[in-house]
């Protein structure tokens, strides 16, 4: 079957804020840019980021690149990689200003400064006392980032194709990648997008669990397409769930409600954070604060008539401060929880939130993998910045606001990399493979094909309730054992699914197939991962590696500070060492410490 | 189902989690009996952005456009 074809110099896959950053580069210096997206740009899950994006300006209270450097170092408990996180904090104030001057409206100081607020983790004098360093468009930083972006690409000419989504990665003999097959929605038809660089930007997999902070859309699919063309997924183990889910529905309540003041309450109305962070207490990190609630809820002292919840308390606050700083939230609070947080503290639970892991890349934004020995071999023609990818910058935890800020730098470092490539002639239009689309042709073969399958709805809760139960906030060595063998079950049963719509226009029964087709190469990665890695580090917590003098906070050096990296292939686990030596030498090493706030 | 309906279904796709749960009980409550001008309505409201609508769900900010009263009363019920 002949498939129609399409070249460009580079094709960018997603359209949130690190693949419109990336495309800006591209497009700004010249290239034919291509980005796909299954949903209108300013639809991306980006536009859901309330709480801000970090940056050491200093602009409320004294800060630099260093202390934001050891905060994000710690914070990652020691698993993210030195050089590509002090790359990060540099290039922080760099991006943003940058933003500001493409007309994004940040808050500002009675001076005109962006104003910026605290969040979770950051500190000042390397964990001192906390720090304002989130800079912040009301609550609606995402939003207005994407639009900064968007308008930006559309003036610099980038070529958008909405409601397309890409189907798999398309690599040659020699494991060069030269651009992927995508479905286009309104024709059901498959195109082949054909480029010196191909650049996946498409989000995170929060939808592999039951209760998420997620949008629908978040399925994983870059990560997915990465691990079936044979690309190893990293530290998939490391999934971060937000301390302030809404009990109940998943939405989530930003970290800024405590930056403001909100306290979080036990059943007895205890301020429990006292207790396991004395320093930053509700302001700890996310990891320690789902971790002290799911404590106080698995002891008893949760909230309502299953005593499974904790409450956020911000009737304290000034009705005005809620209503300004917070705005957003006491809609979510009535319309999910029933109540209105300006009378009523607001139920809350850990929910799954950000995934730490993903394709593996360096700071340049390259995908690289182990080859010949060398564990950082870059893959040509393949990039990838924001969720999906795995610089590594947050190793075992994320603090709030680094996501935004990762996906500005390396969305933006990676098109500069691209750049380069092409001018000094590292990449060029390689020649198709015959069979370019054909594992893509099959899958769609497949569905239509398939008789006496599986319903796609009821494999995707299945996985969802198998992650959720086996793979939580807590691990434990029995559930994940068998949650390895559920999960693989599950991915059985996902390559049997069954559509019963097999028309081609419109097709949204067969794109959530192959969705799950994606969701479910994450789930595998994760489950396979968290029942290798036998310490607890940052959100991998283990009943079975508690907190001892040999091993603080159960995490075991000696044995575990490592990259996990998943293969599809035969579920195999390999493992690559931390860069534990930041990029310039002149910058010293954050040494190992046992992670306390 | 029709072209027409298919093609306002992708549309329910959205960037928040708070509008991806109030279409979903929406969806499985009432798209089937949407008659074709509803539809029409329902297509004209999705082109809003995501923290628009959601304000006018939430009621947090009134409806903007006359066509759109029928069916946002349909999801602040969802
Ligand atoms: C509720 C919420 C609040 C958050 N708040 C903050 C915050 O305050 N600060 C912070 O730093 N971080 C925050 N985060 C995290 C942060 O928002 C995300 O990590 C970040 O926005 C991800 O951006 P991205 O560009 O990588 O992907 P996304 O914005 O998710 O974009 C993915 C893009 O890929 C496209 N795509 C996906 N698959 C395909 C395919 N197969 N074919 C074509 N296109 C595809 C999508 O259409 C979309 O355009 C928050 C997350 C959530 C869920």
């Amino acid at each position: 079957m002949s498939v129609a074809k399409r070249t460009f110099d580079a094709v960018i896959v997603g359209a949130g804020g690190a693949g419109l950053r990336a495309a800006l580069q591209l497009s700004e210096a010249g290239l034919k840019t291509a980005v796909l997206t299954k949903v209108f740009p300013t639809r991306s899950h980006t536009v859901a980021a309330q709480g801000g994006v970090a940056a050491s300006l200093g602009n409320s209270t004294e800060d630099n690149w260093h202390w934001h450097m050891y905060d994000t170092v710690k914070g990652s408990d020691w698993l993210g990689d030195q050089d590509a996180i002090e790359f990060m904090c540099r290039k922080a104030n760099e991006v943003v200003v940058e933003l500001e001057h493409y007309g994004m409206p940040f808050d500002r100081t009675d001076n005109g400064k962006i104003y910026q607020r605290p969040f979770g983790g950051h500190s000042q004098n390397y964990g001192q006392a906390p720090v304002s360093r989130s800079c912040a468009a009301a609550d609606r930083t995402g939003h207005a980032m994407l639009h900064a972006l968007y308008q930006r690409n559309v003036r610099a000419n980038t070529q958008f194709f909405v409601e397309w989504m890409a189907l798999d990665l398309i690599r040659d003999a020699d494991g060069d990648v030269l651009g992927v097959t995508a479905l286009e929605m309104e024709t059901g038809e498959v195109c082949i997008f054909h480029a010196k660089a191909t650049i996946f930007a498409t989000g995170g997999a929060g939808r592999i669990y039951y209760s998420s902070t997620n949008a629908f859309i978040n399925t994983g699919d870059g990560v997915g397409m990465a691990a079936r063309a044979g690309i190893p997924l990293e530290d998939m183990e490391f999934w971060q769930f937000h301390p302030t889910g809404v009990a109940g529905a998943g939405v989530l309540i930003t970290e800024g409600v405590r930056g403001e003041g909100g306290i979080l309450r036990n059943a007895s109305g205890e301020r429990f954070m006292e207790r396991y962070a004395p320093n930053l207490k509700d302001l700890a990190s996310r990891d320690v604060v789902s971790r002290a609630m799911t404590t106080e809820i698995n002891e008893g002292r949760g909230c309502g008539p299953d005593k499974d919840y904790v409450l956020l308390d911000i009737t304290h606050l000034a009705p005005e401060t809620i209503m300004k700083r917070l705005p957003g939230i006491r809609e979510i609070s009535i319309q999910f929880a029933g109540v209105d947080p300006i009378k009523e503290p607001i139920p809350v639970v850990p929910t799954c939130h950000y995934q730490m892991g993903g394709i593996p890349t360096n700071y340049k934004g390259q995908v690289v993998v182990p080859k010949d020995g060398e564990p950082n071999s870059p893959v040509a023609g393949f990039y990838a910045a924001g969720e999906c990818a795995c610089a590594s910058v947050h190793g075992a935890n994320r603090l709030g606001t680094n996501s935004l800020l990762d996906l500005l730098v390396f969305g933006k470092s990676a098109g500069e990399t691209v750049v380069e490539d092409i001018a000094v002639g590292n990449l060029s239009l390689k020649p198709l493979p015959a069979d370019a689309a054909d594992a893509s042709l099959a899958r769609i073969a497949r569905l239509e094909g398939q008789t006496n399958g599986e319903s796609v709805h009821e494999v995707g809760l299945a996985m969802r309730r198998t992650m959720q139960k086996h793979a939580g906030v807590f691990r434990f060595d029995g559930l994940l054992k068998e949650g390895v063998t559920a999960i693989l079950e599950v991915a059985e049963r996902a390559q049997r699914t069954e559509i019963k719509d097999k028309s081609k226009v419109w097709n949204t029964a067969r794109v959530e197939a192959l969705e799950l087709d994606n969701l479910i190469e994450v789930a595998k990665a994760t489950m396979i991962s968290a029942e290798a890695r036998k310490e607890s580090r940052g959100a991998h917590v283990r009943d079975d590696a508690p907190d001892t003098p040999e091993f603080p906070n159960g995490r075991n050096d000696n044995e575990w500070l490592k990259h996990t990296l998943w293969y599809r292939d035969g579920n195999r686990l390999d493992y690559k060492p931390v860069t534990l030596k930041p990029l310039s030498h002149d910058v010293d090493p954050i040494a190992l410490a046992k992670r306390t706030y | 189902m029709t072209i027409d309906r298919k093609r306002v279904l992708w549309q329910c796709r959205r960037a928040l989690l708070e509008l991806d749960l109030v279409l979903a009980r929406f969806l499985e409550r009432d798209f089937d009996r949407l008659d074709e001008e509803t539809l029409a309505d329902l297509e004209d409201l999705l082109r809003c952005e995501d923290h628009e609508l959601w304000a006018m769900v939430n009621g947090s900010a009134p409806c903007a456009k006359e066509r759109w009263r029928g069916v946002l009363g349909l999801l602040r019920q969802s």
